[in-house]
């Protein structure tokens, strides 16, 4: 049993560590670290880096502009990505939409849409949930009919994250009322300009404008923008939960998250001793580090079995679940370091330092990771019946 | 043994709760938050008028005559809407310290106009370094024949930024962290080379930090005897820290019933979400936690005002750390349960979250009062 890279992988790790070094913008990296929203700008301009390293969307096989690389290539990418301070991917176009379109596309739909996501000229926003259907997805009721050589869409999606960024959206619709819930259900591709889309803005408790419910009001789409057969919708959501996900955890960058809280801790000073060396501070960081090195090995597990070709099923529930408490929990310590610096909100005027003005907020966003992409309980669900038999 | 309120206590209650259900709803609050002022100073006026401003002040200077229990269950349904108007900082901190330690003349001219709703007040005792230690003080007034030069900066002065006066401690002699050594003064916002920084904070009320630069005081400024402000203070934040217990207490009654309700209502796979065993189980969790801290809320409405100082700071501890322990779960629970729509600003929810996590950090974070508590409860 061993942790080590092999001698090319540590090559490849300088090599991309030696990238990183040399083209991560200096305020990119700041904002990222002080836990600031990057601007559409700053997001698109970093990607565009990426792509033309070739780097952008690094799950992707070679034949469609990937790097080809293998599951610990991938993962030493990420945490190298993370230590050197860049921002976690936040594409759905590259996350989501490319490996739908790459199993489910037609031929037209992978030369038109992945060269465009590679590019950035196309942001895409996944529009899935809907007020009435969350956890319980297909339950949703957006209706899609066909009208010719095009389909008439109604309803309206929300939690949908940078719609007012996006320029198409990937969305889940009703086709057929008649069958099994899951068996009714389509995947369409819909342009944010098409007549009859409106879109409102949800602030969140972070007090930022990342969310939106999206309405669609008679929107035409033509025919050709269907993925995959009518009613197979579920089945190519379905598709990505069961795609190789070694980063769902976080790891890498909730180790970057943990240092910096280290670093605030010992450059604290109350009680003219630094914050980490008060006990009752001391301890619940060292907990939450010890937590974080088991999630690590975890992690490791699943990406050994994945590169012995054995796909990650339901264990990724747990790496879902440990890592998302561990984010949790580290955004919470730095409120508590921060303590009365803490109080001021989405407030320049504030005293102290910038990892403490933004530690509240970010307390506040972190809250939605054991809400979205599946919630806790709906992980536990899984487990429960996946892995543990029990229903 | 008897936990039952008398008949005057009831009044008090029944009127708050009427005032909240009808004056103070979320929709008035968020209206008031976004109004130019921040604050409603009609809702001040109404305070005044149900005689909340003087609730703890003897009847001479025109207070109720209350004790702590009153002043409790204002403050239990001020958190149960979220008000934001500076009950904390100017009733509960500031007319209190000038009942214990003012001299008359400041007792005659300050209390009834606070009373009246016509004096805010700000106590300004936290500075950037001093986190929960009330005697870090580095905010310095040196002598200068009959004045006192005031320098320094304060940090999160709550309710700061409606005052028209502030309480400032300040060192008068010895070391940054001495205990002795450090006074109160009263001095007015608009005195020359007093610089206040207004901001939001988390729960939608304001705070402001105060720049003090020759802030030039009279002797007679001083609030109780020099040199020996931190007993009064410790005293002052430890009133403050059981109000704000009831508080968070109502806030947490208010999250947990209003997330019951959303467990009953909300569908998804076609039942009620309340009918899935851990979700239950998780209400009943946020529900004995919310009954727990109500023992501990009038475990300290009774114990603060006892004789034995210990025994009065351990009571405060056990309180503020139990409750701050469950105000977390709770409140993470609430917006947990909510799911996407308990991450809005649209709902009340997550401002109950964001309002339960700020009380879990003033006055002493719960980590801090379980240290407080174990210092002093040792054999
Ligand atoms: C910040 C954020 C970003 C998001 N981005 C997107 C996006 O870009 N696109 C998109 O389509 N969606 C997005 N979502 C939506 C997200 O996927 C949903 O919020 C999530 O599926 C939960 O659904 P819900 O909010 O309706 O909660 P509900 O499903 O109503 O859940 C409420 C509570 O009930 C629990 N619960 C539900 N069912 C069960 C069960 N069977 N057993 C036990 N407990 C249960 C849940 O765990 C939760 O605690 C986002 C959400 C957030 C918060």
């Amino acid at each position: 049993m061993n942790i080590d890279f092999s001698k090319e992988e540590l090559e490849f790790q300088q090599q991309v560590r030696q990238w990183f070094t040399d083209n991560l913008p200096a305020d990119l990296k700041e904002k990222n670290r002080v836990g600031l929203s990057l601007s559409k700008e700053e997001i698109v301009g970093w990607q565009k880096k990426l792509n033309e390293k070739g780097w952008l969307a690094i799950t992707w096989p070679e034949e469609y502009g990937g790097p080809g690389w293998t599951p610990t290539q991938r993962y030493i990418f990420d945490m190298e990505r993370a230590r050197a301070g860049a921002p976690v991917g936040i594409s759905m176009g590259i996350v989501m939409l490319g490996p739908v379109l790459q199993a489910f596309g037609t031929q037209e739909q992978k030369d038109r849409y992945l060269p465009r996501i590679l590019s950035c000229e196309d942001w895409w926003c996944q529009g899935y949930s809907e007020p009435g259907a969350g956890s319980d997805l297909a339950s949703l009721k957006t209706e899609m009919v066909a009208d010719g050589d095009e389909y008439v869409i109604n309803g309206a999606k929300i939690w949908t994250t940078y719609a007012h960024y996006a320029n198409w959206c990937f969305c889940l619709v009703r086709t057929n009322k008649e069958v099994k819930k899951q068996a009714g259900i389509s995947f369409v591709l819909i342009p944010m300009d098409a007549p009859g889309i409106t879109v409102r803005p949800i602030v969140s408790i972070d007090g930022e404008h990342h969310l939106n419910e999206v309405f669609f009001d008679d929107v035409r789409v033509p025919k050709e923008n269907l993925v995959g057969q009518e009613g197979q919708g579920w089945t190519v959501a379905k598709y990505l939960l069961t795609h190789e996900r070694t980063t769902i955890a976080g790891v890498a960058d909730s180790k970057v998250t943990l240092q910096g809280i280290k670093e605030m801790a010992a450059k604290t000073i109350a009680n003219d001793r630094p914050l980490s060396q008060h006990e009752s501070l001391e301890l619940k960081i060292a907990e939450t580090e010890i937590d974080l090195l088991a999630l690590e090995y975890t992690n490791f597990r699943t990406l050994a079995a994945t590169a012995a070709g054995k796909g990650p099923g339901a264990e990724s529930s747990i790496l879902k679940i440990n890592g998302t408490e561990i984010q949790q929990a580290l955004s919470e310590l730095m409120v508590d370091l921060a303590a009365y610096q803490a109080a001021p909100f989405n407030t320049e005027s504030a005293m102290g330092p910038p990892e403490f003005k933004q530690s509240l907020a970010r307390y506040n966003f972190l809250r939605a990771s054991t809400i979205y992409g599946g919630s806790h309980e709906i992980q536990k669900n899984v487990i429960t019946k996946m892995i543990l038999g029990l229903s | 043994m008897d936990f039952s309120l008398s008949d005057e206590q009831r009044i008090i209650k029944e009127a708050a709760e009427k005032f909240i259900a009808k004056d103070y709803t979320f929709d008035a609050r968020n209206k008031i938050i976004s109004s130019d002022e921040g604050m409603s100073r009609e809702t001040w006026q109404q305070f005044a008028d149900f005689g909340w401003l003087g609730i703890a002040l003897p009847e001479e200077v025109g207070g109720y005559g209350g004790s702590m229990i009153e002043t409790m269950i204002i403050t239990e349904a001020l958190g149960s809407a979220m008000v934001i108007e500076p009950f904390l900082s100017t009733v509960v901190m500031c007319a209190s310290l000038i009942q214990q330690a003012g001299n008359s003349t400041q007792k005659e001219e300050l209390l009834p106009k606070i009373i009246e709703g016509n004096l805010l007040l700000s106590l300004a005792f936290v500075e950037e370094q001093s986190r929960y230690n009330l005697a870090d003080v580095a905010t310095s007034a040196e002598k200068s024949g009959d004045d006192y030069v005031i320098n320094g900066t304060k940090v999160v002065a709550l309710g700061a930024p409606w005052a028209d006066k502030l309480i400032l401690s300040v060192r008068t002699s010895g070391n940054r962290t001495d205990t002795s050594g450090i006074s109160l003064f009263l001095i007015n916002k608009s005195a020359p080379g007093v610089t206040c920084t207004d901001y939001a904070l988390a729960d939608g009320s304001q705070g402001a930090n105060i720049l003090l630069e020759n802030v030039s005081v009279s002797k007679d400024a001083l609030i109780g005897e020099l040199d020996q402000g931190l007993t009064i203070l410790e005293d002052v934040i430890d009133r403050a820290t059981a109000a704000l217990c009831a508080d968070a207490l109502g806030a947490m009654e208010a999250c947990f019933k209003k997330t019951l309700e959303y467990v009953k209502t909300r569908k998804q796979f076609d039942v009620a979400i309340g009918s899935f065993q851990v979700l239950q189980h998780r209400v009943v969790d946020m529900f004995t936690a919310v009954e727990s801290s109500r023992s501990m809320a009038y475990m300290v409405s009774m114990k603060i005002n006892v004789d034995d100082a210990i025994e009065r700071k351990k009571a405060v501890s056990a309180a503020k750390a139990h409750i701050g322990k469950h105000a977390r779960f709770v409140s993470q629970q609430a917006v947990q349960l909510h799911g996407g729509i308990g991450m809005t600003e649209e709902l009340d929810i997550g401002h109950y979250f964001r309002r339960l996590t700020l009380f879990c950090r003033l006055f002493g974070s719960t980590e801090y009062h379980i240290e407080r508590f174990a210092k002093f409860s040792q054999i």
